[in-house]
């Protein structure tokens, strides 16, 4: 059993790194395209993050609600449910959040422990209707999540406009939050703030309660095998719209972390965009939440870079979602391989049984 | 101006007209896939990067009718893409989409910053659109004139190609061949048709349509490529398959329903209501229909509650 799993452990770290070679020859043709100089654009892109303290440090600020949308998304996953509402519920969050900052009295503890706590709620709210309606009538969560989301953007947006708005700044921003709601800074001279802390502790918790409960046992199974879960006397609708739920919080308090970690005011006109990266590094990690944060570390990563090489080589910053995404389909379709190898290998007795 | 008064005009229903012109074509193509037993979540991706292609062809060539058919055949490609991910490569369907969406996202903008140096829009480029065609003795008549005549010549194509694709899914070999890969794929390939060779087809038309309506956005809707300007609408189309149960006639009219929505959001503009608001009821209006949707047919099929994709 064991070596089993480090054969494929292995088996999977090369495909990963072949993934990324591939990916980076197409991007260096594309990248060949747009700039004269493509060789000191693509070591642009890698050293970028490394050169300067501060920099690097901007890799981790990136990576915690990279984490947090991460793990949204692994829990809804997990329950087998294409929900992709942890991007309205980060948003969400961060509004929340801001808006608690503004109007709540009282020491600087309680008011971040409320503005997370309500930020987690708001997500909760939104990441559970799809799921409700996934369960309650067959309607697909996929599509009722991609709409949610704009609504919660406009909702948001309007909420925004009549309640938090500043009217001083000459760009769109909230009144600013009180000094002491902001979250501690962790190392001077650098915006790397204790948002780091909490993602963690949010990794350790979404990793136990995957891991090590009975909840987590009867999601896994769900997810897997829905009507094997029903008959074994699991309370399906009940498990998947939890783990919406649960998703839809992390995703919420991720974006009161971030709202309360980086800014004074808040400042989205638009959907930030982790709801799909969560997608991205949910994949990248193999729906392990432990390995989330080294996944979100890696992305945040790349991004720094082509930010550094968008300033240095002029090649736009974009590139990073054709590079992300050809690693993850080439993951995607190498763990099929893997899968598939494996089943020759050990010449299962079992033929038919496609589980896909 | 009263509300009403300006809903019941010619002017409100030419631009039901107008905005459904790529929900349409979107949502055939995306009926055309699930009848072979695609669900294709990536119809957003294909109608964007088609939109892009479009500017370019025209832009370079300096010809209109090259950037439609540039927008086609990019559409063909990237919806044969999918294909290929999904069948040759074995990736999730779902998720090799949510992927390629979002590659197409990014890939657009950064091809349009190489080529314009502006990630915003490319109206520097000056790409042109599609004509109107004004209809002869139509556009005489008072009312019907106003409504139905000087519309984009893509408007027309798309009622055109709903029309073909009911024939063709109903009356012609493929047709049936294609609802066969969706409702029972073992009796294809018991008659010795190869299954892959018509969900390629399918997915071949459905790029198709996609790019046509992508050539509406950046030709016909407006003259530019602008920055995620497909903004949702082959999500809606895919909410039009479900409710239209992928009959192709019921799926437009559910995509004609959402238009209004959305020709109702720009008619709200003038009046008093927060334009936010305004601006979500298109969305609003899909969630909505589809989770009505779903209960009916839920209560008629009474029993099972959690259906997996």
């Amino acid at each position: 059993m064991r070596i089993n799993k480090n054969t494929r452990l292995w088996f999977r770290a090369v495909r990963f790194l072949l993934a990324i070679v591939i990916a980076l020859g197409v991007s260096f043709v594309i990248i060949a395209f747009s700039t004269d100089a493509p060789v000191r654009a693509v070591v642009n892109l890698f050293t970028g993050p490394v050169t300067s303290v501060r920099r690097f440090s901007t890799v981790f600020e990136t990576m915690i609600p990279l984490t947090f949308s991460g793990l949204a998304v692994c829990i809804m996953f997990k329950a087998n449910q294409f929900n992709l509402a942890a991007e309205g519920a980060l948003y969400a969050g961060a509004l929340t959040a801001a808006i608690v900052g503004i109007y709540v009295q009282g020491p600087g503890w309680a008011v971040k422990a409320a503005a997370i706590l309500a930020g987690g709620m708001i997500g909760c709210l939104i990441g559970a209707i799809p799921g409700i309606a996934k369960v309650r009538w067959g309607a697909s969560e996929l599509v009722l999540s991609l709409m949610l989301n704009t609504v919660v953007l406009n909702l948001g947006t309007f909420l925004f406009n009549r309640v938090a708005r500043d009217p001083a700044p000459s760009y769109a921003a909230s009144y600013e939050l009180p000094r002491e709601v902001s979250l501690v800074n962790l190392i001077p001279g650098t915006r790397m703030h204790s948002g780091l802390i909490i993602a963690a502790c949010f990794v350790a918790g979404s990793a136990v309660l995957i891991y090590k409960t009975k909840w987590g046992f009867q999601l896994n199974m769900t997810g897997s095998n829905l009507n094997f879960a029903k008959y074994a006397g699991i309370h399906t609708a009940l498990i998947i719209i939890s783990a919406q739920l649960v998703g839809g919080f992390i995703a919420g308090a991720g974006g009161a972390t971030e709202m309360l970690g980086l800014y004074r005011r808040f400042q989205w006109t638009s959907l930030p965009g982790y709801g799909f990266d969560g997608v991205i590094l949910n994949i990248l990690a193999g729906s392990n939440p432990l390995l989330i944060p080294i996944a979100a570390f890696f992305l945040a990563f790349v991004r720094i870079g082509a930010d550094y090489m968008y300033r240095q080589s002029d090649v736009a910053a974009e590139i990073v979602s054709i590079i992300e995404g050809i690693i993850i389909l080439l993951v995607m379709a190498s763990a099929f391989l893997a899968k598939w190898e494996h089943r020759l290998t050990t010449k299962a007795s079992v033929t038919g049984g496609e589980s896909a | 101006m009263n509300f009403w008064e300006y809903v019941f005009t010619p002017s409100f229903a030419y631009s039901v007209i107008r905005v459904s012109t790529p929900l349409v074509l979107a949502t055939l193509g995306v009926v055309i896939t699930s009848k072979a037993g695609i669900t294709n979540i990536g119809m957003e991706g294909v109608m964007l990067t088609s939109a892009l292609a479009a500017v370019f062809g025209s832009a370079f060539s300096g010809n209109i009718w090259v950037g439609l058919l540039a927008a086609i055949l990019c559409g063909i490609a990237a919806s044969l893409l999918l294909g290929y991910l999904s069948m040759q490569l074995k990736v999730d369907g779902a998720l090799a989409c949510i992927v390629f969406n979002n590659m197409a996202i990014g890939g657009t903008v950064f091809a349009m910053y190489t080529v314009t140096q502006d990630k915003g829009n490319t109206i520097s480029l000056h790409s042109g659109s599609l004509p109107q065609i004004q209809i002869p003795i139509l556009k005489e008549i008072p009312v019907l004139g106003e409504i139905f005549s000087n519309h984009n010549v893509l408007s027309y194509a798309a009622l055109l190609l709903t029309v073909v694709i009911c024939v063709l899914l109903s009356k012609t070999a493929l047709g049936l061949r294609i609802q066969a890969a969706g409702e029972a794929p073992q009796a294809l390939s018991s008659v010795g048709v190869d299954l892959k060779t018509v969900r390629y087809t399918a997915l071949g038309i459905s790029g198709l349509l996609g790019g046509i309506g992508g050539a509406f956005m950046s030709m016909g809707y407006v003259s530019w490529f602008s920055r995620d300007m497909v903004a949702g609408r082959g999500f809606i189309a895919l909410a039009a398959d479900a409710m239209g149960n992928s009959n192709p006639v019921g799926a437009v009219l559910s995509a004609m329903l959402f238009a209004m929505a959305e020709a109702l959001s720009f008619t709200l503009q003038t009046t008093s209501i927060p334009p936010e608001l305004v601006q979500m009821l298109p969305y609003l209006v899909t969630i909505i229909g589809l989770i009505t949707y779903s209960i009916k047919k839920s209560r008629s099929r009474s029993g099972k509650s959690i259906v997996s994709n």
